[in-house]
């Protein structure tokens, strides 16, 4: 059986992580490769990196950074963040990543979903859906860092990005971000119940009992968290302890020769 | 001249990667393309991403096939990764029916529609016998997955890696001097990186 997977997510500025990291056993956690190589060690399934550079930089940020991540991380990481063409992901796919993520250019452009996923297969495809709950009690996809209302009901455009061709769904709560009041459960479960592709729960973890409530209580398949772990209040390894004592199956990272 | 492991580049998926994992262990290796090249490794690797009738088109396109047969019959280690493990079988399920090299006689075959497919993910590879490639790994460990077609080689002995999804699948194969895992050993972390450490042991051992 496949192993509940525990995402750390890196949101990347002009080739540094943004929020405040404060590890005293990691030289430079503000590198975002550093940081990545790190929680592989302590035992990270997959990683995410969201370039948040602004777009009228240099658009190659996503580039170099998942070709330098290839240089130090063995595990599976996402690049995320503004990617809007089939050229971008091309190039981000061969410098090293394994997925990218798309937000608002999906919603913007749905058949860029299915362009990408006949190019370079589903499993590379993570449509990203920020949510929030409106006043009737559904919820509503915003897009461009959370900020723009689109007026498209969220459990709808799930199942459409399924069907376009998306291999995975990130779901943030956008009424929890930040919060640390454990995850959106109503609509993790929402989506969960309503399509059949992996869905990465994230917004709103606090602590490791929230990881557990998510996993516990939805059906997510993974669940993705920053601020618990850059804040080093909890290490990989002890989250996966605490999940694997509530029974739910992880992967513990052994420990090889070197 | 001997320029340690070979990982053929046949114009699919991403090789960097490996490249990269075998880097990080201290072991020597180079994308190669061409098949007058291969008999100046050590060792090959054959990577693989994407549909089997593309990649085996590919590889016969330019070549690479023979050159790939004639290699592992002159002795030397092989070891195929995800889709380059599926083209060492007779022939894939996939799209209709697809030759494959037939060094390892033997299907590839869908998934079960009970489970999600692909099968992407951590899952364990329980391991039946002892033997190099798996040096330090403990059986029922977890490795990486992102596959929708699995190997059912002809004979049972062949399987040195179990994986239960739906079925209980051959996850590794090995036969003589070709190897073969289903999962990404270069997105395997700690335990992923050992084994391929190991085949890069068994490929300069191989030269005593």
């Amino acid at each position: 059986m496949l192993a509940k997977r525990i995402i750390p997510c890196m949101d990347v500025e002009s080739g540094r992580v943004v929020k405040g990291v404060h590890f005293v056993n990691l030289r430079d956690a503000g590198d975002p490769v550093k940081l990545a190589a790190f929680y592989d060690r302590e035992g990270a399934d997959e990683l995410v990196f969201l370039d948040i550079t602004a777009s009228h930089e240099e658009r190659d940020t996503k580039v170099e950074l998942a070709a330098r991540a290839g240089d130090e991380v063995f595990i599976p990481y996402v690049i995320g963040g503004g990617i809007g063409s089939l050229e971008d992901i091309r190039r981000i796919l061969k410098a090293g990543a394994d997925k990218v993520s798309m937000n608002t250019a999906a919603v913007e452009d749905p058949s860029l979903i299915t362009r990408s996923a006949k190019r370079f297969g589903s499993q590379c495809v993570v449509v990203a859906i920020d949510g929030r709950m409106r006043a009737d009690g559904t919820w509503e996809v915003f897009t461009h860092g959370g900020r723009t209302p689109t007026g498209i009901d969220l459990l709808k455009w799930a199942t459409e990005v399924q069907r376009l061709g998306a291999g995975e769904i990130m779901l943030t709560s956008m009424d929890r971000d930040g919060t640390k009041k454990g995850y959106d459960i109503p609509m993790t479960r929402a989506v969960c119940r309503d399509v059949s592709i992996p869905v990465i729960a994230s917004g709103g973890a606090g602590k490791l009992e929230h990881l557990a409530e998510a996993i516990e209580q939805t059906g997510c398949d993974a669940v993705l968290a920053a601020s618990i772990f850059h804040y080093h209040e909890h290490t990989i390894s002890e989250a996966k302890q605490y999940l694997a004592s509530r029974g739910i199956e992880v992967r513990q990272q052994a420990h090889s020769g070197n | 001249m001997t320029r340690g492991i070979g990982i053929i580049d046949y114009g699919v998926g991403n090789l960097r990667s490996v490249e990269k994992g075998f880097e990080k262990v201290g072991v020597s290796a180079r994308i190669c393309a061409r098949p007058e090249e291969l008999d100046d490794y050590d060792g090959l690797v054959l990577p693989g991403v994407g549909a089997f009738g593309d990649a085996i088109e590919n590889l016969k396109g330019i070549g690479l096939a023979d050159a790939i047969i004639a290699y592992i019959d002159s002795g030397r280690q092989l070891l195929g990764i995800c889709l380059g493990m599926q083209l060492l079988l007779t022939y894939s399920e996939e799209h209709g029916r697809s030759e494959g090299l037939g060094v390892i006689p033997g299907s590839v075959v869908r998934l079960p529609g009970e489970v999600k497919v692909p099968h992407m993910g951590w899952n364990v590879m329980n391991v039946p016998k002892d033997v190099p490639l798996f040096e330090g790994v403990d059986s029922g460990s977890r490795f990486y997955f992102v596959h929708s077609f699995y190997c059912l080689p002809d004979e049972a002995e062949w399987t040195v890696g179990v994986t239960p999804y739906g079925v209980e699948f051959s996850s590794a194969v090995g036969r003589e001097n070709v190897w073969g895992v289903q999962f990404h050993p270069e997105k395997s972390s700690l335990l992923g990186l050992e084994i391929l450490r190991n085949f890069g042991r068994m490929v300069t051992g191989a030269r005593k």
